[in-house]
């Protein structure tokens, strides 16, 4: 069981995994670092993007890796809004109520879309869902390698954005010194706004790639919360590239341990390195010290 | 989608609530007096995790309940008392057993003559703790746990098969199979959901298989939900069983199927014993050829029996999938009618009384003859099915069997 | 004793409740409200007064809950002694994690995902466990004596978490008033300056833990008594750590009635909910998160926040000024 032929594909099918928790992780770190909230709805919007894609294939024959191209926009959109008109609003500024927002934004989109589609669960059935590259002796799903590029697609392409452009400039100056860069003329609630939408538009294209290989129902998402927040911890809350790192870095010890304990106890390594970092590098891999 | 509710009535609207409940008992609304003449609709309660992480499988439970009572209904209602109609009164358990709890208070309140459902075994051992406070006549649809007809309550009746009876029967029919086939399955992995099902189960397979002469290699529990199967998979090839036994619930099963696909694993052949997906029909729609060949030993209905493809007609004319929770239901309902007709009464202990001695033989199930000893039904049985050809078959026992096993797997 | 008398009329007038209904609707439905006050109120000590937010309460609560159960089942001890060392378990574990969590500095978010990570910790090794029953949990015999801390009667039940919740109150009354409070509300105001001044924030912090954690878990045996079943995701499961913090923001945080007012508000609507949407799954719970939302969005400071505001303008129209620092702020 030790051979490394196993070990090899047991990391190689972490890599693929943690990719998808990274981009899962990237829209949570990026809305933790700009606005310092626990986005609880986070699990309900992955649920809510996986249902669009499955309904674009579903009704409009579109492939969810070409219907991304519209889904991501339309989150975009629906992140902007929800942090503008109902987050931003009814919070008060108040960090607990933010989190009583989400959490009530969560029930709601959840069981919202149980009274829409009901609980069945939903697959779509991709040609080229069985399509398997060889290496060594690990069989790679075509979705799956499909999803890991991208992953870093993404990424880097979220990264080059906060470096290079307008917005990005004004969301890292609101993430840094909220008060300066209001100061300086940066209209906070809006930036607050396109970072919440940046967040769920990355969490919109995880869950396109998620879906050739996944499922969805009303409650599919929120099995992949708990590991985006370790994740967002461990790379390092706000950092782009601590979310890519640490999510395959998650998913290569989910990996291991999964198979050397066992998938019920193996779960026990993610929180128990969550702990370990919190307790001795909270500021994470990338992230600022504290 | 419809949806269709049924009507609030101004009765059931002050009964439905707690502070409905309170306000009618403490007489500041006071609901009209109901006089028990002939033909006083007999109201049951009908309990299933509608919302929450069950939801599918409580929806479809209600389903079956609801047709049934439908059925009766037309037919004219119980006829014992005066072609009394039955008046359901639906409850969502929420997934959690304090919501099934409550529930079960409510439908006590609301004076209902007994309560079926719960689906989940944490629901119903609960649910039906609290119904026997009031002696309310309590059946439980599906949950398999064995300690649910163990606690000695007199009010709980269970109409399928425990666990315990289902892993003997899988472990007596895989015996049948294997040694039919000339005994090429020797060695064995189970993967199992870490609940209560999948755990119980799974501990019963671990003492029994080695006695009927299998090896097992590997028990692999797995929480639900599992995000990805790879390394369950990449460890039943590293260790080539002849058998996978799976044990879990519906996703788990199908990412499970699929990813073996994926990965060109085929072992001789794959053995479910209440395999989430193994006998289902959306299963094998949606995904042929991973679920071709796949045997499970699970609740299932009497494919020789008429009403049984009868209901599954009308079932797929709506356009929803024949689940097992829907025929199970469908059956406790029967049951139940049945009972009630026998009690002549819409009155608990006399249904209780029915219950215990009922050998009701009207209802969908490939079962032996009803017979209730301390709440278990005794010929609650589970069968052996197979995907052959796109269609779910019965493979064992043969007085139910409509096609013959095709056991080893053909390499693909 | 002054200083209890809301308390005491609080509860006087809700032992009452028995005696005027029968309704075991009403008052299952009170049970549940009643133990989600509890488990607040032990959130509440903490992240209420102390400032520091728990996102995993459900350590406390199923440690306390599985204590009571596994030493009933599998080792016959008394019902009521297991009750008691289950809130010991409970309070040695909020030790445990506090120390390791306040010993490394974490605060804020970073304190509130520690916790969410024990709990889940815990979760995990209950459901593979053979001591917890794995995955098939722990049931107890139902055995309707008062001996062995089961009732035929809701009543009792209602009466005993009625006395605990009462209790609840009157020790965060007492610790309102107390030096420890004191240093507790300083910490959550401002922990440097607190530190700056001499307090040891540390002990502090971790005193508040502790026993926040010992009534979160008496909580937990509770529930084990009365649905007599746990098992891992009953008895840590996110579900109650989100209802442990839900009842006290909704209420008032840092207020000694908060979580009581929050949990029959919560409960309430919940019901209310039900009412009005009738059988179709789901809906229900949309109009519930909505009104969660619109409660937030009105009430800021909870529940108790709009009681303090009206008392203010009734008592004292000319000096209505919105309430000072102190109670529910931060």
């Amino acid at each position: 069981m030790l051979s490394p032929a196993i070990l090899l594909a047991a990391v190689l099918n972490g890599l693929m995994t943690g990719a998808v928790y990274a981009l899962v992780a990237l829209g949570l770190t990026l809305i933790y670092g700009v606005l310092h909230i626990i986005n609880f709805a986070h699990g309900a919007l992955l649920t809510a993007a996986m249902f669009a894609a499955f309904f674009a294939h579903k009704l409009l024959g579109l492939d969810p890796y070409i219907a991304v191209v519209f889904v991501a926009p339309l989150f975009f959109l629906l992140g902007y809004g929800l942090q503008r008109f109902i987050i931003g609003p009814a919070a008060h500024g108040e960090d607990r109520n933010i989190l009583l927002v989400t959490l009530g934004l969560a029930v709601v989109i959840e069981n919202a879309l149980l009274y829409a589609f009901r609980a069945d669960t939903r697959t779509i059935n991709l040609p080229y869902a069985f399509d398997v590259v060889e290496v060594g002796p690990a069989f790679l799903a075509l979705p799956r390698i499909v999803a890991f590029v991208l992953a870093f697609a993404v990424a880097l392409g979220l990264w080059l954005m906060m470096r290079w452009t307008d917005t990005g400039k004004a969301i890292r100056a609101v993430a840094k010194e909220k008060l300066g860069a209001e100061l300086a003329g940066i209209e906070v609630a809006h930036i607050y706004a396109v970072t919440f939408g940046l967040g769920t538009a990355c969490v919109a294209i995880a869950a396109c790639l998620l879906i050739p290989s996944y499922y969805v129902n009303p409650h599919a998402g929120n099995a992949f919360v708990l590991i985006a927040f370790t994740i967002v911890v461990l790379g390092g809350m706000g950092s782009v590239a601590g979310a890519l790192i640490g999510g395959l870095f998650v998913g290569v010890v989910e990996s291991l341990s999964g198979y050397y304990l066992g998938e019920s106890l193996g779960q026990i390594s993610i929180f128990v390195m969550f702990i370990l970092v919190l307790l001795f590098r909270p500021s994470g891999l990338f992230g600022e010290r504290a | 989608m419809s949806r269709q509710f049924l009507p609030v009535s101004r009765r059931r609207f002050l009964q439905s609530t707690a502070l409905g409940a309170a306000a009618t008992v403490t007489g500041v609304l006071s609901a009209p007096a109901v006089l028990r003449a002939q033909g006083a609709p007999v109201k049951i309660g009908v309990l299933h995790p509608v919302s929450g992480a069950l939801s599918y499988s409580g929806q479809q439970g209600r389903i079956g309940a609801v047709m049934a009572i439908d059925e009766i209904n037309s037919a004219g209602g119980i006829k014992a008392l005066g072609g009394a109609k039955i008046e359901p009164m639906l409850g969502d358990a929420q997934s959690t057993p304090e919501g099934g709890n409550a529930e079960v208070e409510k439908m006590n309140a609301a004076s209902v003559a007994a309560i079926v459902g719960g689906y989940a075994s944490s629901i119903c051992l609960s649910a039906s703790q609290t119904a026997a406070r009031y002696d309310l006549p309590y059946i439980v649809d599906v949950g398999v746990v064995d300690s649910i007809v163990t606690r000695g309550l007199k009010n709980t009746f269970r109409f399928g098969p425990g666990f315990g009876v289902i892993a003997k029967t899988a472990l007596d029919n895989l015996v049948t199979l294997n040694d039919q086939a000339g005994k090429p399955a020797k060695t064995v992995m189970i993967v199992h959901e870490d609940s209560a099902f999948g755990s119980g189960l799974a501990k019963l397979l671990n003492t029994q298989l080695p006695e009927r002469g299998f090896e097992i290699l590997e028990t692999i529990p797995h929480p639900t939900p599992t995000r990805d199967f790879n390394n369950v998979v990449l460890k039943i090839k590293a260790q080539n069983p002849d058998l996978v036994i799976p044990a879990n619930y519906y996703n788990e099963y199908v990412l499970l199927a699929r990813t073996m696909q994926q990965q060109r694993v085929r072992p001789k052949g794959i053995y479910s014993v209440l395999g989430g997906a193994a006998s289902s029909y959306k299963f094998v729609k949606e995904f042929p050829e991973a679920a071709q060949y796949i045997m499970d030993c699970n609740h299932w209905f009497d494919p020789k029996n008429p009403k049984a493809l009868a209901l599954k007609k009308k079932v797929e004319e709506k356009n929803e999938f024949y689940t097992y929770e829907v025929y199970m239901n469908y059956s406790c309902v029967l049951l139940l009618a049945d009972a009630i007709e026998r009690a002549a009464a819409a009155d608990r202990a006399k249904i209780i009384a029915a219950l215990e001695g009922s050998t009701f033989a009207g209802h969908v199930m490939p079962y032996g003859p009803t017979r209730f000893v301390n709440g278990q039904n005794q010929g609650a049985a589970p069968v052996n099915t197979q995907v052959l050809s796109n269609d779910i078959q019965v493979i064992f026992p043969a007085s139910f069997a409509s096609a013959k096993p095709v056991f080893p797997m053909p390499r693909a | 004793m002054r200083r209890f008398a809301s308390t005491l009329a609080v509860v006087a007038l809700l032992s009452t409740v028995p005696l005027i209904t029968s309704s075991n609707v009403v008052l299952n439905f009170l049970v549940v409200a009643l133990l989600i006050a509890l488990v607040g109120q032990g959130w509440n000590l903490l992240g209420g007064y102390g400032g520091q937010y728990s996102f995993g309460h459900a350590a406390f609560f199923g440690t306390g809950a599985y204590a009571t159960a596994v030493l009933q089942v599998r080792y016959g001890i008394n019902a009521w002694l297991g009750f008691g060392i289950g809130i010991a378990a409970g309070a040695l574990v909020g030790a445990l994690i506090g120390a390791l969590s306040f010993r490394y500095g974490l605060k804020g978010s970073y304190f509130a995902l520690v916790t969410l990570a024990f709990a889940e910790v815990l979760r995990i090794i209950a459901s593979v466990a053979p001591a917890t029953g794995a995955g098939v949990g722990t049931l107890i015999k139902l055995d309707l004596r008062p001996e062995a801390f089961q009732f035929q009667s809701r009543a009792p039940f209602y009466w005993i978490v009625l006395g605990l919740v009462g209790v609840s109150l009157m020790l965060v009354r007492i610790i309102e008033d107390s030096r420890f409070g004191a240093y507790l509300v300083a910490v959550r105001e401002n922990e440097d300056a607190a530190e700056a001044l001499g307090v040891n924030t540390t002990i502090v912090k971790l005193g508040a833990m502790t026993i926040s954690a010992a009534i979160t878990a008496a909580g937990g045996c509770f529930y084990a008594q009365y649905f007599l079943f746990v098992d891992a995701g009953i008895a840590y499961g996110p579900w109650i750590s989100v209802e442990a913090l839900l009842a006290p923001i909704i209420g008032g945080v840092g207020t000694v009635f908060g979580p009581l007012l929050g949990a029959l508000v919560v409960k309430t609507l919940g019901e209310f909910a039900k009412l009005a949407t009738g059988d179709a799954p789901g809906l229900d719970l949309v109009i519930y998160g909505c009104v969660l939302i619109l409660v937030v969005a009105v009430a800021p400071r909870g529940i108790a926040g709009i009681l303090s505001d009206l008392r203010h303008r009734v008592l004292a129209p000319k000096t209505a000024a919105p309430a000072s620092l102190g109670r529910g702020h931060g």
